[in-house]
């Protein structure tokens, strides 16, 4: 299919709203045509920027008030009838929508740092260089961060698995050096990337887990003080391969 | 459907967590905080009083944003949006196809763009190119619960986010030096 055809669907390619098959064609197509990357690339970052910059405008504590109490004065409430009083309800529901939004905002926050991450990875494979040390050998790559980021870390063995070590290269994240390794697995490729688990991150983040973010299988934890944030568009399936491979070798540091 | 299922409580339950993304869509809109407080108020009382007709299984949120883009365009900013821009200008037009080319100076450019230039740039979008950014990009809806909330056909939003984003682009690429003299900032 022409370059012209594609050009069309980046905008549903980025939004993830293409079919599977369209989606793995498309995948195949920009790995081989630096001009559709780069517009890949471009729709990522626009879609980034837009997602963090739009999120704007908060309502005064006193409008919410407001408004909550125009939803909660309706009559019919279910408490009434049971005895409980009615202000022990009512602030039992202002709790409970207190640590809805206190969630909400914790998963924006962790949505802007997964969308960080992701767009690191896919502007990597967009670039003509994607790795600043290229190697399969861990004993070349982890030698190669001494002096370049404040912490190690242990990369596993990968032989007799499906994974290569491409190679790696430092970035930074959030004013901070960090390191970004490269592997690939089959036709996918898949980043992990290695920073200082500070307490900002910590909170922005939550709890280990898998998520979804731009049509990516994004999956983080911690191990040993460092925080661990894996991407690919691999099946997620397969990323928890090479993340349990990851963590049995952090946990031998 | 029974009537527990239609209650003040059952509404509370759903409208309530919307309450943020409401009042930034609408703030979005306005352009004014007093004035995006008064859609909001005014969406939650419609969509209170009207939850009865409210058909339990169909989205939630794309009812109650439909309510309130409906409220916003029958205000008087509202109308003056619709009567100085085009509400349909791209449809008409021929498929949406983005500049091919290797070299990425946008994309340099989109890397070191700031919050506020594409706060600025999102600001300056007609409504409805900045309507179908923000419920994409910002609220994350799928093209279908877009089409829900605009009522238009999938198509049509496909080719809107299209066009919305490739106006973004030319504003982005416009504004930074407009941005660095730039003074104003709404609330």
């Amino acid at each position: 299919m022409s370059c012209e055809t594609w050009q069309e669907k980046i905008d549903a390619y980025v939004d993830a709203e293409l079919s599977s098959d369209e989606m793995s064609r498309l995948d195949s197509h920009v790995r081989e045509c630096p001009a559709c990357a780069a517009d890949a690339v471009r729709g990522v970052q626009l879609k980034r920027l837009t997602h963090s910059a739009g999120k704007r405008y908060t309502a005064s504590p006193d409008f919410r008030k407001k408004v909550l109490a125009q939803i909660q004065s309706q009559p019919s409430r279910r408490f009434s009838w049971l005895g409980v009083p009615q202000f022990a309800a009512v602030a039992a529901m202002l709790v409970i929508a207190m640590l809805f939004w206190n969630h909400n905002a914790q998963l924006r926050q962790r949505d802007q740092v997964l969308a960080q991450v992701t767009d690191m990875h896919v502007s990597a494979l967009a670039s003509a260089n994607p790795v600043d040390v290229v190697s399969s050998d861990r004993h070349t790559v982890k030698p190669w961060f001494q002096g370049k980021v404040p912490f190690t870390f242990n990369l596993p063995e990968l032989q007799g698995t499906p994974f290569t070590l491409l190679g790696a290269r430092l970035i930074y994240f959030e004013h901070a050096p960090a390191a970004q390794l490269l592997y690939q697995y089959q036709q996918h490729h898949i980043s992990v990337f290695i920073m200082n688990d500070t307490p900002e991150l910590d909170r922005e983040l939550g709890k280990a887990s898998l998520s979804r973010q731009l049509s990516f299988n994004v999956e983080t934890w911690d191990a040993g003080g460092l925080c661990y944030m894996a991407v690919t568009d691999a099946e997620a399936q397969n990323l928890g391969t090479l993340v349990t491979l990851l963590k049995q070798a952090s946990a031998k540091s | 459907m029974n009537q527990q299922a239609r209650s003040p409580e059952m509404f509370e339950e759903l409208a309530v967590p919307l309450f943020d993304s409401l009042f930034n869509f609408a703030h979005w809109l306005t352009h004014n905080r007093e004035e995006a407080e008064d859609l909001v108020q005014e969406t939650y009382a419609k969509a209170l009083k009207g939850f009865s007709s409210f058909q339990l299984g169909t989205n939630f949120r794309a009812w109650m944003f439909r309510i309130l883009r409906n409220t916003f365009l029958t205000s008087r900013t509202g109308l003056q949006a619709k009567m100085t821009v085009p509400l349909e200008p791209e449809e008409e037009e021929g498929p949406v196809v983005a500049a091919v080319t290797e070299e990425t100076p946008e994309s340099i450019l989109l890397g070191r763009a700031d919050q506020e230039t594409v706060q600025r740039a999102i600001e300056q979008l007609s409504v409805p190119h900045r309507e179908v950014i923000l419920l994409s990009d910002v609220e994350e809806m799928k093209y279908e619960e877009i089409a829900q909330t605009l009522d238009i056909p999938i198509g049509t939003v496909m080719s809107r986010i299209a066009r919305a984003r490739r106006a973004l682009r030319q504003l982005l690429q416009a504004l930074p030096v407009a941005a660095k003299f730039g003074t104003g900032r709404s609330s």
